[in-house]
């Protein structure tokens, strides 16, 4: 394992870390369900890809580097499907906006049609 | 193993006490979380931490299988997601 593959794994771990890093901030100072949702799931997904590309870089094309790919691809395809089913059951328990600028397309469209 | 990853341990060590304690903080919004919705967001951000938690294992350790594991941690994070919050509209999972 010589000096460049070395510094490849440890750039990739580093931007893993930094976007885990965001994502929990994200998660903790948001003001709102949906926003911290956004953060969570695309800053921690991409940190977490990250970490697992670096493990792909270590062990090569085969064996456990073949099962980080394999994870790289689950957590893409599962990550927005979950946030979009969070975020779908906190529409339907009526969990409100943070402040009254943003609102539903469908509440815009019946208020535009009453006035 | 020790003299060839001079550069890349004290690295990988670093990022894996960075995840646990973002780990840690997550479970502020879990607990204090004002709907459940937070809190089904606050676990799934835990299960993403501990899926690059365990791929940081395995680099560290120099053991394949962690990768495994973190893979099957992530099946059941995905997995737990959907049951709440199906669980959480409708009352009941499998009728």
């Amino acid at each position: 394992m010589n000096t460049i593959h070395q510094l490849v794994v440890a750039a990739l771990v580093v931007v893993g870390g930094f976007f885990l890093l965001v994502g929990t901030v994200g998660l903790i100072r948001f003001p709102d369900v949906y926003n911290r949702m956004h953060a969570s799931s695309k800053a921690a997904t991409l940190g977490a890809s990250s970490i697992l590309l670096a493990g792909f870089v270590y062990y090569g094309p085969q064996g456990a580097g073949l099962t980080s790919l394999v994870g790289i691809v689950f957590l893409f395809l599962t990550a927005p499907t979950g946030a979009h089913l969070i975020s779908r059951s906190a529409q339907k328990m009526g969990v409100p906006f943070f402040g009254d600028e943003a609102r539903w397309p469908r509440e815009e469209a019946e208020e535009s049609r009453s006035d | 193993m020790a003299s060839e990853a001079s550069l890349l341990e004290p690295v990988v060590n670093a990022t894996l006490i960075l995840a646990a304690a973002l780990t840690l903080l997550a479970g502020y919004r879990v607990i204090k979380g004002p709907t459940v919705p937070d809190r089904v967001v606050a676990l799934d951000t835990i299960a993403t931490n501990v899926v690059a938690i365990a791929a940081l294992f395995a680099l560290v350790t120099g053991e394949g299988l962690f990768v495994t594991v973190s893979l099957v941690l992530a099946i059941i994070g995905f997995i737990s997601t959907i049951a709440v919050s199906q669980y959480v509209v409708e009352g009941d999972i499998i009728e």
